[in-house]
């Protein structure tokens, strides 16, 4: 199983959120408004919203990164024109958000919210920084590992997908719940970035590879 | 559409299988809603409607960090993220007040149902549903029990609808899968 179940009760907040019922399963519609999707126009987007070291006056403290990858569909074809927007917290596992409360420091040079449009190859590319761990209240010394949270919109509404990337080595994988929501090992590992020396740029930046494979869609071969 | 990003190597894909869900945490209120998100249409556009309601947990209390994606089935002239023309657009998103609120102003949905999807904190994957404004012969409304059925029938309120989401519980709402 990919998903992680909607009910995984190391992580509380799903207890009283997650669906006590299994989904109703919709019988092959051709004419379903779930198998179309928005389509966004790079009009609709800032010349710079992909990179996130670049949306202040000054350059945000920490480790200047490259994200890029492919959006594939189940059968592996690049996905061409689809909306990605990610969002993270700060170096200092702080979020630009009135709720988080975490005591570490805010970075006026850093929002960390970014979109980007695929090209003709699905493929993306951000610039940002690393985020950093941060803490939460899922339980006693709960940490969340480094990540990158992504939104992706595929060709159908019921491609549409929210996750997290994450990065190669974090010795906080095996403490975090939502991670560990997923319950095959091989599923987790599709979550974890790869270090790429090819993505990475002399003098300025690290670079990872994250891919995201859409699910299949009821109109397509399975 | 141009090749906008250098190629990276061609490295075969690890990614033997679909990409798992995460939840949508906490923290996306700064990054994912943006200006007239809910309004698919402008004020005075003929035949708007509005769709308002609560998302509600299983223990009955507003989740007041839930966010909401309607979709009509066709993009429209609007724009979706830019919503500072004129134009229809033929998606929304809201996110919930922290009364668990929402509300969208948009146009009547070609067919008999908008299409939705909710995310949150504690939703390790997006819940999707349907909202029809009418009851009547359908596919999948008549597959199921009088009591589920009314979940996915929007109540008519003044100018416009409510649709209470339950993701929990006795009136759970009734949720999809493809
Ligand atoms: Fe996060």
């Amino acid at each position: 199983m990919t998903h992680p179940p909607y009910l995984s009760p190391d992580y509380r907040s799903s207890i009283l959120r997650a669906p006590s019922r299994p989904p109703v399963a919709l019988t092959a519609d051709p004419d379903a408004v779930e198998l179309t999707s928005p389509v966004f126009g790079h009009g609709e987007l800032g010349g710079l919203d992909a990179d996130l070291t670049r949306h202040h006056v000054g350059e945000p403290i920490g480790e200047r990164i490259i994200v890029t990858g492919r959006i594939l569909d189940s059968a592996g074809r690049p996905v061409p024109g689809t909306l990605l927007e990610i969002w993270q917290a700060n170096a200092a596992g702080r979020y630009a958000h009135q709720r988080d409360q975490h005591p570490a420091p805010l970075d006026p040079n850093f929002t960390g919210a970014g979109r980007c449009l695929t090209d003709d190859q699905g493929r993306y590319r951000f610039v940002s920084i690393k985020p950093g761990a941060y803490p939460w209240r899922n339980h006693h010394n709960a940490w969340r590992p480094a990540h990158i949270h992504f939104s992706v919109f595929g060709t159908a509404f019921t491609q549409r997908l929210v996750t997290q990337m994450y990065f190669p080595g974090d010795p906080l994988f095996p403490y975090d719940p939502i991670f560990q929501s997923i319950p095959d090992p091989a599923a987790r590992e599709r979550l974890i970035a790869r270090f790429d020396l090819e993505t990475t740029e002399p003098e300025w930046a690290l670079g990872y590879r994250f891919d995201v494979v859409l699910g299949h869609t009821p109109t397509e071969e399975s | 559409m141009t090749t906008l990003f250098p190629a990276p190597a061609p490295v075969p894909s690890r990614a033997a299988g679909p990409t798992p869900s995460q939840t949508v945490g906490p923290f996306f209120g700064y990054a994912l809603p943006y200006p007239g998100g809910p309004d698919l249409v402008g004020e005075g556009h003929p035949g708007a409607i509005t769709i308002t309601g609560r998302v509600l947990d299983g223990a009955g209390e507003p989740v007041p960090d839930a966010l909401l994606e309607l979709w009509l089935g066709e993009t429209g002239t609007g724009g979706a993220l830019d919503r500072t023309g004129e134009g229809v657009s033929g998606f929304g998103r809201c996110p919930t007040e922290p009364d668990g609120s929402y509300r969208f102003r948009t146009a009547r949905p070609a067919g008999p149902y908008f299409a939705l999807l909710v995310f949150a904190r504690g939703l390790l994957r997006s819940v999707a549903t349907r909202i029809y404004l009418e009851d009547g012969p359908d596919p999948l409304l008549d597959a199921l029990d009088p009591a589920r059925r009314a979940t996915l029938i929007a109540e008519p309120d003044g100018e416009g609808y409510r649709f209470d989401i339950r993701l929990q519980g006795e009136k759970e709402t009734v949720f999809l899968e493809f």
